[in-house]
């Protein structure tokens, strides 16, 4: 398991061996993803789990008042009722059926009553037969017949009745509350009081009012008692089922009729049918947090967007830099394996050498051996042979001589191949290398000059790699030139001058060519940057720069694009790093 | 032409080479003995030798093991390198060894000869030194001595 989730790990790691601009880019994006993945994952996950924690949190935090508010509506409807029914059960109790049944008396308490309490209508006596004997109020119910009605069995089972809202004549709800009595003497009969639901309706609107909680009052069946804000008047049948029914207060989510998230308190109410009802749309209960949540999505977006660029920034920096030193390391790899292979071909040149100068000898002996033969009159024949044989060992003589031109030139190459330092003077090493420029230069149109001190002192360095140093910056300066054709030609110049400076030379090559941009010398001496498109390998400046530092010096550049170039070297008189035995040669008379 | 009593010793692997040589020399006036390898030639420096041309690369003993024996038996014997091996590495080694001069192949026999008188004059001078410091000093009695020694030794060959 745990290696195979290596082995992915390490295919998604993959990156092309080879040192290419793929190599990088790849390299850069996989880390950039990394990177990125590894410091957004613990955000996002913190993120998500707070979000829900929170979100539970504000539910419960919700939850609670709303089970306040129902609980609290709840308590005080029922004190109003149970008020309400008390009063009627205490009328019942306090007059005989004979008081009430007569209209009169009937009126005077009626009247007693309203004084006393607000929001009732009329009252009736119903005898046992189910007959209202007695009525007081706005309509002509005396004598109707209630024998039979479900709400009267109800009174006369369980003593008291509170109705559901019933719209009046009136045209406006109200409630019928009904007491039961049964006399010492059998009289049976119940007395009817209708009240309005006014009160009720300000009991429940002025708790919901406050907290955008839509408090109401339904019956079992699901029809309004009391107006709702969001469902309409009383008597208007509720768009969604009732939740369970309890006494206790309970929450519960719900989707209302337009798809709304409602969450919903129910209670049933003691004594009664009624079920309150506290609605709060969950948005509306959300708001804060969804504001909340707004800025704090603009923070974690903003924050993720920081990650990335700032991981993509630094990466690109990094990978630039690796692949910097990257490319500086396959350079010198280059050159060194240049220098290898140029110093093998110095070996084995001087070996070649070396084997063809033996049988050189024997040819130029012989040769030399006839020559005398001849001179000391050893062999016979006239004159005109013998000149002509002395001229045909001549021809051979040179011949070999010019044999020995060759393998002596191979071995000097090879000599220069090895890395010697020995004791030279630096006006000599001059001199030389521009004396195999001079055609060129000439060719060109350039004058090449020298400004050199008189009495320079005796340097310990290396003449091959020195020659190398001069031959490019010479060269380089010379195309300058070139690529500034068509400019008066009398001016133009490659100077070459040394000074001796304390413990050090200064050796300047300056040129009035076409000089160099800012950003062309930022890199002049970086491998592989060349101005020279196809023709240059790019490895020019950054060799010479690497024999100077070898040779424990320092190499420097000034330009003026259109003005020229000044290239300055201070090479120690005696490298660092030279050992006692090149000390000793030296000073060797 | 007049005949030069330098006793000389040619040595080198290269049979052609060295016989021409040899045989060339002769015709120049001087008696040049050959050896064609290392313990050869140091056999027949028991014998009085004033220089020695000496080959470096030769199979078997080199020349730099040839001129280490001479140097240390007959340190007065002038050695002259002459190779086609010819590095600056080995001509330092050379000097180094007490050769008195260092050539390479192929040269002019001219040029050979010059090294060779002058390798011997330059014996003769060291001799003359020793002489005169076993003398007490006396130049003189020196050259005289050895010029007899010489003419002595001339005579002995002729």
């Amino acid at each position: 398991m745990f290696a195979a989730l290596k082995k992915t790990f390490a295919q998604a790691l993959e990156v092309p061996e080879a040192v290419s601009p793929a190599r990088y880019r790849s390299l850069k994006r996989l880390m950039t993803v990394l990177i990125v993945a590894v410091s957004v994952t613990p955000l996002l996950l913190l993120t998500i789990i707070s979000h829900m924690q929170y979100m539970r949190t504000l539910e419960r935090e919700m939850e609670s008042p709303l089970y306040d508010m129902a609980r609290k509506t709840q308590a005080a409807l029922e004190l109003y009722l149970g008020e309400r029914v008390s009063t009627v059960s205490y009328l019942a109790h306090a007059y005989r059926y004979s008081d009430l049944s007569d209209e009169r008396s009937l009126n005077r308490v009626f009247l007693a009553l309203k004084s006393e309490y607000q929001g009732f209508v009329d009252m009736g006596l119903v005898d046992g037969d189910g007959r209202q004997i007695a009525y007081v109020g706005p309509y002509k119910l005396k004598g109707a017949d209630y024998a039979g009605k479900p709400w009267l069995r109800e009174t006369e089972i369980k003593g008291r009745y509170i109705s559901n809202a019933i719209l009046g004549y009136r045209g406006y709800p109200h409630l019928v509350i009904a007491v039961h009595r049964l006399e010492e003497s059998g009289a049976s009969w119940t007395l009817r009081v209708g009240t309005d639901t006014l009160r009720i309706q300000q009991i429940v609107s002025s708790e919901g009012s406050a907290r955008d909680t839509d408090v109401f009052l339904a019956d079992a069946a699901g029809v309004l008692q009391t107006d709702s804000r969001a469902y309409g008047k009383a008597l208007n049948p509720l768009p969604f089922p009732l939740p369970q029914a309890s006494h206790e207060p309970e929450v519960c989510r719900m989707t209302g009729p337009d798809g709304r998230s409602l969450l919903i308190a129910s209670c049933t109410l003691d004594g009664t049918d009624f079920r309150l009802l506290a609605v709060k749309p969950v948005e509306k209960a959300f708001r804060p947090w969804l504001a909340l949540r707004a800025e704090l999505l603009w923070v974690i977006f903003g924050g993720i967007a920081l990650i990335v660029i700032a991981s993509s920034l630094l990466m690109r920096h990094l990978v630039d830099r690796l692949q910097a030193s990257d490319e500086r390391r396959v350079a010198v790899f280059a050159q060194m394996e240049h220098n290898q292979k140029l110093s093998s071909i110095g070996r084995l040149a001087a070996g070649v050498a070396h084997e063809v100068n033996n049988p050189l000898a024997v040819i130029y002996e012989k040769a030399g051996l006839a020559r005398d033969l001849i001179d000391l009159g050893k062999i016979g024949g006239d004159e005109k042979e013998k000149q002509r044989l002395s001229s045909l060992l001549a021809s051979i003589e040179s011949t070999v001589e010019r044999a020995r031109g060759i393998t002596h030139r191979l071995l000097g190459f090879a000599r220069r191949m090895e890395a010697n330092r020995q004791g030279l003077h630096i006006d000599e090493v001059i001199v030389e290398t521009l004396s195999f420029l001079e055609r060129e230069a000439r060719n060109r149109g350039v004058a090449l000059e020298t400004e050199l001190a008189p009495d320079l002192p005796e340097i310990i360095s290396d003449r091959g790699q020195l020659q190398q140093v001069f031959l490019n910056l010479v060269g380089n300066a010379l195309d300058a030139h070139v690529a500034s054709e068509g400019e008066d030609q009398e001016a133009r110049y490659v100077r070459v001058s040394c000074v001796c400076e304390g413990d050090a030379l200064r050796i300047t090559v300056r040129d009035n060519g076409m000089g160099m941009p800012p950003e062309v010398l930022r890199h002049i001496f970086e491998p592989f940057y060349s101005t020279k498109n196809d023709k240059g390998t790019g490895l020019g400046m950054f060799i010479t720069y690497g024999i100077v530092r070898k040779l424990g010096g320092d190499i420097s550049v000034e330009s003026e694009e259109g003005q020229g170039s000044v290239f300055t070297i201070v090479l120690p008189l005696v490298p660092p790093d030279a050992g006692g035995e090149v000390r000793a040669q030296t000073s060797k008379p | 032409m007049t005949k030069e009593d330098i006793k000389i010793l040619l040595v080198d692997d290269e049979k052609q080479f060295v016989d021409t040589l040899a045989e060339r020399l002769a015709m120049r006036g001087f008696e040049a003995r050959v050896a064609y390898d290392g313990p050869t030639a140091l056999e027949a420096v028991t014998q009085p030798t004033d220089v020695i041309v000496l080959d470096l690369r030769m199979p078997g003993m080199d020349g730099f093991e040839v001129l280490r024996s001479v140097k240390k038996s007959n340190p007065q014997v002038q050695v002259i390198i002459l190779t086609g091996h010819g590095g600056d590495a080995e001509e330092q080694t050379a000097y180094r060894m007490g050769a008195y001069n260092f050539l390479r192949k192929p040269m002019d026999i001219d040029e050979l000869l010059n090294s060779i008188r002058m390798a011997y004059r330059d014996k003769l001078e060291n001799a003359m030194v020793a002489v005169s410091l076993a003398e007490g000093g006396d130049f003189e009695a020196a050259r005289e001595v050895l010029s007899e020694k010489d003419v002595l030794e001339g005579h002995d060959k002729s």
